[in-house]
């Protein structure tokens, strides 16, 4: 068969697992953004439970596999009475393991702010939420976003695990043609492609923009 | 079906799951092997005169670096018998993580070498050396120290893709507890062991590999911290 009529044949479904891996992408993203930010900001607090729960939070999502933290929230939290549907159980897990590496870099960009800066903001007596919100955490996005965007498409690509607890996502159709006709090149062929497609000329550019956009707004980098 | 967690239970697979870990720690060193033998091809491909070959190895690795590990392995593993090539899933899962990971430290080498400063090779030229003394006793072991933090990290990294081969039918870890598991119908206690068990393994691994970063570094008389 032909690699046309394949695609006329499967391109449909193909497509459809495609929606649904971008769906898993967009929702994990915004779960890793929230929690890279939260638990970044309480691995820099004073009190030490705080500080505490963050670093242990990062080093067990960090320290352990990510296929085995889906598996987990998938098959073992019904155990414990919490019963996730497939596409939530895969954003959740992504979102938290995902969380943790970006609360490293969030911890990492909100050192990297000058000193200067906390002391001007400090002597002008900021108050130390507005300290954050209206002098560091601005200045933070040129500083995080080039490590960020890497870590996103390490997420894009991760959302293919969320196939191996029945969501149907690219992966998945991808799997079940395989399955029925053994086209094993044309299907899986396509599929790394389409990876490759929405990674190289959808997502790194978008992530591109956004950085000349934050070192733009702090006058930096006059592109 | 008793709920929470039975500890009897996890005595008894406990063996099965020692045996299984053992097979991991094998999959993710012959990995890591080849992937570092890989990057070394992959870095040849970047620092060649050529052009041509560069661009194509470029795209190469850019290809592998964006796409996912888990639709590599079925790649390896359903197409090249179509191929007359059948491999076993060992040979295929070690060959595909090679191949992914060999692309992220073909990065890390080339990071390294670049961090070597210029004076280094200019001083070099200068006092005559060949090219293969000029790598062997000065730019490499200034480079070596750069790319340890970045070697490291990929060794734990291909430790916690491991698990990756279970969809082949590897026998690591994952593999095991999900057989278990099914068997007994009971997820909690292999699931949760396989992540005790990576904790165990990964935190002092990264630990480790701190504490040799620290020390190259002495050696070389460049503190950090």
């Amino acid at each position: 068969m032909g690699y046309i009529e394949f695609l006329s044949e499967h391109g449909a479904t193909l497509l459809l697992g495609t929606v649904m891996t971008l769906k898993v992408l967009a929702c994990s993203i915004i779960l890793y953004v929230i929690i890279s930010m939260i638990f970044g900001l309480m691995r820099l607090s004073k009190n030490p439970i705080i500080q505490g729960t963050a670093t242990v939070y990062i080093e067990f999502f960090r320290g352990t596999s990510l296929l085995v933290q889906l598996f987990w929230v998938y098959y073992v939290l019904p155990f414990f009475g919490i019963s996730l549907e497939a596409f939530t159980a895969g954003v959740v897990a992504l979102g938290l393991n995902f969380g943790a590496y970006g609360a490293e870099i969030v911890r990492g960009g909100i050192l990297a702010v000058p000193k200067g800066q906390w002391e001007a903001a400090f002597s002008l007596n900021f108050s130390p939420v507005k300290r954050m919100k209206n002098i560091i955490i601005p200045q933070i996005f040129p500083i995080i976003l080039p490590p960020a965007a890497n870590l996103t498409v390490e997420l894009l690509k991760a959302t293919a695990l969320v196939a191996l607890v029945t969501v149907v996502d690219l992966t998945f159709e991808a799997r079940q043609i395989n399955s029925i006709t053994w086209l094993s090149v044309q299907c899986f062929g396509t599929a790394l492609l389409i990876y490759y497609f929405i990674s190289r000329f959808i997502l790194v550019p978008f992530l591109r923009w956004l950085e000349v956009l934050a070192s733009r707004k702090i006058g930096k980098g006059g592109i | 079906m008793e709920m929470g967690w039975r500890w009897d239970f996890a005595y008894e697979i406990l063996p099965q799951m020692l045996v299984a870990t053992f097979n991991t720690i094998v999959a993710a060193g012959v990995g890591y092997v080849i992937a570092l033998v890989v990057g070394l091809f992959f870095l040849l491909g970047q620092r060649t005169p050529s052009k041509i070959i560069n661009i194509i190895n470029r795209e190469i690795v850019e290809f592998i670096r964006s796409t996912p590990l888990l639709i590599q392995l079925f790649f390896v593993y359903f197409v090249l018998p179509q191929f007359g090539i059948t491999l076993s899933a060992w040979v295929c899962g070690m060959i595909t993580i090679g191949l992914h990971f060999g692309t992220y430290l073909s990065e890390v080498y080339r990071g390294a070498l670049e961090g070597v400063s210029k004076a280094q090779w200019e001083a070099c030229r200068a006092l005559n050396f060949s090219t293969i003394y000029t790598y062997r006793r000065i730019v490499l072991p200034q480079a070596f120290p750069i790319a340890i933090p970045g070697m490291g990290n990929y060794l734990v990294g291909i430790f916690k893709d491991t698990p990756l081969l279970s969809t082949i039918g590897v026998a690591e870890l994952f593999h095991a507890a999900t057989a278990v598991g099914g068997y007994h119908y009971r997820y909690l206690e292999p699931y949760t062991m396989v992540g005790v068990i990576f904790l165990i393994l990964s935190i002092p691994a990264a630990m480790g590999i701190r504490k040799l970063e620290k020390k190259v570094n002495l050696a070389q008389g460049k503190i950090k911290n």
